[in-house]
């Protein structure tokens, strides 16, 4: 079992987060700032183009090498004196995790920021089992006292304004001075620095991410702002890392090219403030450093995934590019979709992790404007993915009866084309004729899902296809 | 089967190969011998005066400070006034590092020097970068014996000093070295690759420094030409 998912009630939930007031106001932010800036340092390098070229032809060889690249990667980790840990399934994750957990008598856990912890949901499975996991990024952090999921893969909570965010702080510090002054984000971001700061040299294990495994040297790369990683993965007795298997790279130098293209993709940084290499446990004469070491390789689907029209969608390095960009996401947020996975990755990404009968509505949830495309840093064509779900959905009659009739409708004409112009012809003009006086219709038969949000503006002219004709005499 | 049976027999399935096949192994091993670079961007590729520059300017940008000094003798005048600038405590922890503890550091009697790693109690911390990275303006430090990583994370004022002779323009350069100190396939437990003081905008969007690490990165470079 994955984490818990509301992806089947998609079109409710897009109607509730255009409705909700705050959600709105927190989301204006996403397309001001994300997109500025990271055209700004797109632009200050000549050579962004061609290593997002590079970073794709990089993740291409990786994966049709897959297995030699694991094999070549779990040498090395168990070389330095890590050990490698493979989960099927998510359940198997969890189970691995706990494990390890009880075997170092842990009772508080650190968390870095990973998704794969998400995509398991870890903490419902150790606060079940006794133990306390607590997220140390800021933005997880605030969700995890909300018991709620990241809205966006790299800013869990953009979804919330900051009152909100105050709220939540009073109502769960409540050690702290009631008639302190929290209206600022500096505020608040000491106070979680005060409090999360206990947590990390009290915690017996830290769990972290990885954005990349590099094969060469048996490594595990996080790369952060904050340091909640780096503190989570240095002070306590053992660290865990999450990864799954396409996360690998071959060598450093190939390290260096995605380094490249995430940072500027994700924040429009030219660096993120941090980015760790890490490698083993601690060394005998290391001064500090946590005494075990173990990555849990994580499939879940992936491996399958690789023999299909979805394995481009397993370069992705998760930088949020696309959902940024994205003009649904911009209007209903990551919640909507459901899941742990948003945006236009989530709609390629989450069908294939919990099944397209659960989330058959994510990949319909697109103009197909292709921006995702446009700003992905490993080209991943995701239009074309969705559009992929989006057959194998009326293939498997997954979709509505009332869409697949309108199709087979539309499909009549369609393969008529001379039916098909007249039809529309006809249509057209007496469409007009009945909206002559207003100019568009307030109600339409057939059409209520359009007209009960806007109206339908009604036939100015002849067709397209008749205009075309026209044109090229 | 075991998990990672399991594992590796669906990502052959699907990719429709055995794992045994002798081209692709020699790729990949030929990968991972030979390291290839990609696209390495020209930005760097400029004479050391003009290196520094750029990573002064790259350390800046991304809110960090900087004090260029001659020698590395003058590295402890230097650590000294950063401190008295910012009203800090006349005390730092460092690691035994040769390149910090041959350091004259009774020209700045008045600091009290501490060292190994950091319990979370020190304000400021001194390290030694293996490297810097004038691309990005990124400080790369290594983990080892005299290098605790804690000092690089937990006290408020992370001062770090970078000699000129090891500021490489990027990154491959860097990973270059590593490979001829450590050896091939070789890394110590951590190599930090850090880029300005600790910050988050996971508020609104809002950037703030000093999330969970440093508030302050101050890199002091000892440039000898």
């Amino acid at each position: 079992m994955n984490a818990f998912s509301t992806s089947p009630q998609f079109k409710d939930n897009a109607r509730a987060a255009l409705a909700d007031r705050e959600l709105q106001s927190a989301l204006k932010f996403v397309e001001v700032n994300f997109i500025a800036r990271r055209q700004e340092v797109a632009d200050k390098l000549p050579e962004f183009d061609a290593l997002r070229d590079s970073a794709r032809d990089i993740k291409n060889h990786t994966l049709a090498n897959l297995d030699l690249y694991l094999e070549a990667w779990e040498k090395r980790v168990v070389a330095q004196g890590g050990k490698v840990h493979y989960a099927v399934t998510a359940e198997d994750a969890r189970k691995i995790v706990l494990d390890l957990c009880r075997k170092l008598g842990a009772r508080t856990v650190t968390k870095g920021k990973s998704m794969i912890g998400e995509e398991i949901a870890i903490n419902e499975y150790l606060e079940a089992n006794g133990i306390t996991p607590v997220e140390t990024d800021l933005g997880e952090y605030i969700i995890q006292l909300r018991h709620e999921l990241p809205s966006h893969i790299i800013a869990p909570a953009v979804h919330l304004t900051k009152a909100q965010v105050e709220a939540d702080f009073r109502r769960v510090h409540t050690h702290l001075d009631a008639n302190r002054d929290l209206t600022e984000p500096t505020t608040m971001l000491a106070e979680a620095r005060g409090v999360l700061r206990d947590r990390f040299l009290a915690a017996d294990v830290g769990i972290t991410g990885a954005n990349f495994l590099v094969a060469e040297t048996g490594s595990s790369v996080i790369v952060t702002n904050e340091g909640n990683g780096d503190l989570t993965q240095t002070l306590p007795k053992a660290h865990i890392v999450l990864a799954s298997i396409e996360k690998l790279v071959p060598t450093l130098e190939d390290l260096a090219q995605v380094l490249r293209v995430l940072a500027r993709s994700a924040t429009g940084q030219e660096m993120s403030v941090y980015t760790t290499v890490s490698t083993g446990p601690r060394r005998e004469d290391d001064p500090d450093g946590p005494g075990e070491y173990h990555v849990v390789v994580l499939d879940n689907g992936r491996s399958a995934m690789l023999g299909g029209e979805f394995r481009d969608m397993l370069r992705c390095i998760r930088c949020g590019a696309c959902m940024n960009h994205c003009p649904v996401y911009h209007a209903v947020g990551g919640h909507a979709y459901g899941w742990v996975y948003p945006g236009p990755m989530g709609a390629v990404l989450t069908p294939s992790l919990i099944g397209l009968d659960k989330a058959g509505n994510l990949p319909n949830a697109s103009t197909f404007c292709g921006r995702c495309e446009e700003v992905c840093p490993v080209h991943i064509p995701l239009p074309k993915l969705m559009r992929h779900w989006r057959e194998r959905e009326f293939e498997r009659h997954l979709s509505p009866a009332t869409v697949r009739g309108g199709l087979a409708f539309w499909g009549f004409f369609a393969k008529r084309p001379r039916l098909y112009g007249l039809a529309t012809s006809v249509a057209m003009r007496v469409l007009a004729w009945f909206g002559r006086g207003r100019g568009r219709f307030a109600h339409l038969p057939l059409a209520g899902g359009w007209t009960r949000y806007r109206d339908f503006p009604s036939p100015q002219g002849a067709t397209f296809q008749s205009q075309w004709k026209a044109r090229q005499r | 089967m075991s998990a990672r049976d399991l594992v590796f027999a669906s990502i052959r399935a699907s990719l429709g190969v055995t794992g045994q096949e002798a081209p692709r192994k020699k790729v990949v091993a030929d990968r991972l011998a030979g390291h290839p670079a990609g696209v390495v961007p020209e930005r760097a590729r400029l004479p050391l005066q003009e290196k520094v520059a750029l990573f002064a300017k790259m350390v800046a940008a991304a809110a960090g400070t900087c004090d260029v000094v001659a020698r590395a003798d003058d590295v402890p005048g230097a650590v000294g006034s950063f401190l008295r600038r910012n009203n800090l405590p006349l005390a730092i922890r460092r690691g035994d590092d040769a390149r910090l503890s041959q350091l004259p550091w009774s020209r700045e009697p008045m600091i009290e020097i501490s060292t190994g790693p950091s319990d979370g109690r020190q304000l400021v911390s001194v390290s030694h970068a293996a490297a810097g990275v004038a691309e990005t303006g990124t400080l790369v430090l290594v983990s080892g014996k005299d290098n605790p990583t804690t000092l690089n994370f937990l006290p408020d004022n992370h001062i770090v000093v970078l000699d000129t002779a090891d500021l490489a323009g990027d990154l491959e350069t860097v990973f270059a070295r590593l490979r001829g100190t450590f050896g091939e396939g070789v890394l110590p437990r951590v190599v930090n690759m850090i880029t300005g003081p600790s910050r988050s905008a996971d508020i609104e969007q809002t950037l703030i420094l000093g999330a969970h690490g440093p508030r302050r990165l101050h890199v002091i470079i000892v440039d000898h030409s």
